[in-house]
């Protein structure tokens, strides 16, 4: 953290690093034009509906949206932060098992949480069959229970599998804050619980303040989860007014609304962040001794650290393994496999296209010090966008291009081209690369940071230019920060679902848009091995983070997600 | 060294690009034993029809499924898109193609005679393929057979309150329906009945149509929209069974006239590489084999008349549909959205 600020300005020889800060600059235009696209069509629409989008729509869908933004921060406050304060600071059974495993809602995507929760707790489902057989209840007239499909539904089920996002940047916070501070508030006369609240938690608040944003972050973008639950959020007004009503202009100037939103959210997390000042200053490093817990308390830690992670993981695996064992003879066939490679191939080639990039970018800005300007932000927005809306981004100007080119070929050769990008994989993968490069540059770019500028400079006034700099000083480096954001973007990609609808070539399907397909005609259990293959392909990463992390040790640094995520929110 | 370094990047992304592609099936453009079609059908819906007409023909069907984009698609593809046909499900989506300039005009002595002159585009820029009509569902239980409502009208009545489920306001089929509303007593009159079935709703507009006849079966509400052919598919699934056990069906009328019907359709695009394939895929779906399978597996009307409906649409009750043409039903769509947006339906 404290390097961080001391991001510091590179000399550079004026020839050999301008190629750097040229083609990053490149770089960076192209991967805004999707946003360019989408605002040009916000400010210039073929029949402007403003008027009633903001009379009708936009008050009522902008509430809702604020309104489970604000349930979901709640509630990973909550559930993250106090798994995250027993794991660190408190001895109980289970505790090592726990760390790690907290972390595994992480894996699963929302919209299957969703699918999954709505089978167990509908009329039809296994709860409310039990209730009424043990009551003698007939219809749902003679009893009240819970509707999954509400606003509140829609914050139940989002929070337990976002709270991973705030559990591990304040966990590694809790863990970096040494025991000195946290005996000087014992010996003055604090008790844990004040000791929590008066000490621990405001020293975390940045961590934890990150963590919110991130989750709202995803909420805002979210379309799976809240269409599934007729939760009707600015997300749902898009596809409504864009692919319903087939106004895209309109759809794109709710777009920039909700781009406001991410502006908003920035915001308030830079603001939020500003409790920097009160990192303790001491670089003597003690491991804080753990409250041990007896009884009741003992217990109680046990079931806060259970909970999350049997609703958040437990259950939807539990019954996506049931469904595709019951299933497994149709599912397990050649198309299973032709599915899982194209999402393995997809995702494997947009990680390593999304972290090349971002080096790119990152030491670019780097070399160029802050003057690298609005481009780079801009290109990094892509994160906060609907998938839907940046595919249709992504669609405008792939096929401007390639009309263009062939409209020339036509005029010059008599002979078309055709579209040479449109409706292909690298249009795909150009998408999920927009969409997570702010992943893999701030997590780069974070780890770039707390590289000394001496070892810049040693290495170039011996001589090495700034590419071999790059490749043998500063990649080894952050190899680490590498492999852990190319881990994310390939998760996000496996579970990407809109973009992909839109975007893909003939005959060609993902896990995640097979189990769409059956999942929102209600059978789930016929692509439950497929929506199974999505969560285990996260659930690696998972722990792959969580040694990271571990083996980073305290005292030194928040950990690899944080740099990830103060870069993500912080673009 | 800078050289090196970039060159090492270049190539490994370029060579992890191609190996993508390499594993998409061949990009689709023209080829003459292929036909290219984007659907808002699901494709295991279509399959069958699809590979009867490979049996017959030879020329393989290449297929984009979504459930939403794919006019946009089409648009910004512009005259090289490889898609020959659109399938769509309702006749919003057609009439959108249509007026986006995206569509082509086909005529051919099948097609026109066959398809009856309501459910085609005047200069054959669509055509329809089957009949959905939009009925009622309704409580064996709760809703005595002479209480079923005659017409769509009477859903705004007090005497239904607390007691009707619907999907949401915007979903193409309920549009269609409001769009239908409009075109029948004007705007005002329209806006005044959805405020009133709005009134009436026992619940905030959710799910999808199998879930409202599933909310009938669990008691709450007595009452529900929903196409025709959702009947026959839940009687099919075992677990949906239960669900249409429950209720009956009952075909209202419009402004006096008749049930009110969606198709769905295909047109030829303008861009059509294969155009020879596509006509020839248009004229097989409506020939009477094809029409007789969508009636047999799906349970949607034939659009062509004197082909044999299946035995569960008959056995369902007799269906008389409005016979106001659909592109007029058409015309009144982005009121319909507003008029939704405007009385609040979906909150």
């Amino acid at each position: 953290m404290i390097a961080t600020t001391a991001s510091a300005r590179m000399p550079t020889r004026p020839t050999s690093g301008r190629v750097w800060i040229l083609g990053g600059l490149i770089v960076a235009a192209i991967a805004a034009t999707p946003i360019g696209a989408i605002v040009l069509v916000a400010l210039f629409p073929t029949e402007n509906i403003w008027p009633h989008l903001a009379s009708t729509v936009l008050p009522r869908h902008s509430w809702n949206t604020l309104l489970l933004m604000i349930g979901n921060g709640i509630g990973v406050f909550l559930i993250g932060t106090t798994t995250a304060w027993l794991v660190s600071t408190c001895d109980f059974t289970g505790r090592k098992i726990f760390e790690w495993a907290l972390l595994l809602p992480l894996a699963v995507p929302a919209y299957i949480v969703a699918f999954v929760y709505t089978d167990i707790l509908e009329f039809a489902g296994p709860v409310q069959g039990l209730l009424r057989d043990i009551f003698g209840w007939q219809s749902s007239r003679d009893y009240w229970f819970p509707e999954i499909r509400t606003m509140g539904g829609a914050i139940f089920v989002m929070s337990f599998v976002l709270y991973p996002y705030v559990y591990l940047l304040t966990r590694a916070s809790f863990q970096e804050q040494s025991a000195s501070v946290l005996e000087v508030s014992r010996t003055l006369g604090r008790g844990p619980w004040q000791t929590f609240f008066t000490v621990a938690l405001p020293l975390a608040r940045p961590a934890i303040v990150v963590g919110i944003a991130l989750a709202m972050m995803e909420t805002l973008a979210d379309f799976g989860t809240v269409d599934y639950f007729a939760v009707n959020t600015l997300t749902v007004a898009v596809f409504n007014v864009w692919l319903g009503m087939g106004n895209a202009g309109g759809a794109a100037q709710i777009a920039l609304v909700m781009l406001g939103f991410v502006i908003l959210l920035i915001t308030l997390e830079r603001i939020g962040r500003r409790g920097r000042q009160y990192h303790h200053t001491s670089s003597r490093y003690q491991a804080p001794p753990r409250y041990a817990l007896r009884g009741h308390r003992h217990v109680g830690a046990i079931v806060a650290c259970t909970l999350p992670i049997v609703i958040g993981f437990l259950i939807p695996a539990g019954v996506l393994t049931r469904h595709a064992i019951v299933f497994f003879d149709q599912s397990w066939n050649l198309a299973f496999f032709a599915l899982a490679r194209n999402s393995l191939t997809l995702s494997a080639v947009a990680a390593f296209a999304a972290v090349s990039i971002a080096v790119f970018l990152a030491y670019g800005r780097r070399l160029s010090g802050k003057g690298f300007g609005v481009l780079s932000r801009v290109a990094l927005l892509g994160y906060a966008v609907p998938g839907a809306v940046l595919a249709v981004g992504v669609l405008i100007p792939f096929a401007r291009l390639d009309n263009a080119v062939d409209a020339l070929a036509r005029e010059w050769f008599g002979v078309s081209t055709g579209l040479i990008l449109s409706g292909t994989i690298f249009a795909l993968v150009f998408a999920y690369v927009v969409r997570f490069l702010a992943v893999g540059f701030g997590a780069v770019e974070a780890s770039l940071g707390k590289i000394r500028p001496s070892m810049d400079m040693a290495a170039r006034s011996l001589g090495a230019g700034p590419a071999r700099t790059l490749w043998r000083i500063h990649m080894p480096l952050v190899r680490g920060s590498m492999v852990a954001a190319a881990t994310i973007v390939f998760v996000d990609s496996m579970k990407e679902l809109p973009a992909t609808l839109i975007l893909r070539p003939f005959n060609f399907d993902t896990l995640a848009t097979h189990v769409y397909q059956f999942a929102s005609d209600e059978l789930l259990e016929q692509s439950a091995l497929s929506a199974l293959s999505i969560v285990l392909a996260g659930v690696l990463p998972v722990i792959i983070l969580s040694r990271a992390i571990r083996y980073t040790g305290p005292g030194t640094r928040v950990g690899v997600l944080s740099d990830v995520t103060t870069g993500t929110t912080r673009p | 060294m800078l050289n090196r370094s970039c060159f090492l990047a270049a190539a490994g992304l370029a060579a992890l690009t191609l190996g993508a592609t390499a594993i998409a099936n061949e990009q689709a453009a023209v080829n003459p034993g292929e036909v290219n079609v984007y659907s808002y059908r699901q494709p295991f819906l279509i399959q069958p029809m699809f590979d009867a007409f490979t049996r017959e023909t030879g020329v393989k069907v290449n297929v984009v499924f979504a459930k939403k984009g794919l006019v946009e698609r089409l648009k910004q593809e512009g005259r090289n898109s490889p898609a020959d046909l659109i399938f769509t499900v309702d006749i919003g989506r057609l009439n959108d193609a249509y007026e986006s300039g995206v569509t082509d005009a086909v005529e051919t002595d099948h097609l026109t005679s066959a398809i009856p002159a309501a459910f085609r585009q005047t200069d054959g820029h669509w055509y329809g393929l089957t009949k959905r009509a939009r009925i009622v569902y309704a409580s064996k239980d709760r809703v005595a057979p002479e209480d079923a409502p005659k017409a769509y009208e009477e859903l705004a009545d007090p005497k239904w309150a607390g007691r009707i489920c619907t999907r949401a306001g915007n979903h193409v089929y309920q549009i269609a329906l409001t769009a239908a509303m409009i075109a029948h007593h004007g705007e005002a009159k329209a806006e005044e009945w959805l405020r009133g079935i709005k009134s009436n709703l026992a619940r905030k507009p959710q799910g999808n149509d199998r879930a409202q006849v599933k909310a009938i079966n669990e008691g709450e509400c007595d009452i529900s929209l929903g196409n025709n052919y959702y009947f026959g598919k839940m009687l099919q699934n075992e677990e949906q069974f239960a669900w249409a056990q429950s209720v009956y069906p009952v075909f209202p009328s419009i402004g006096g006239k008749g049930t009110h019907v969606n198709i769905s359709g295909m047109a030829l695009t303008k861009a059509s590489p294969n155009r020879d394939n596509g006509i020839r895929l248009m004229e097989f779906l409506t020939g009477d084999l094809a029409q007789q399978m969508y009636s047999e597996q799906n349970f949607e009307y034939p659009i062509v008349a004197g082909v044999p409906q299946a035995g569960l649409l008959r056995s369902m009750g007799d269906m008389h549909p409005d016979d106001l043409p659909l592109d007029r039903i058409a015309a009144y769509r982005a009121d319909a959205f507003k008029l939704v947006d405007k009385v609040g339906y979906n909150d």
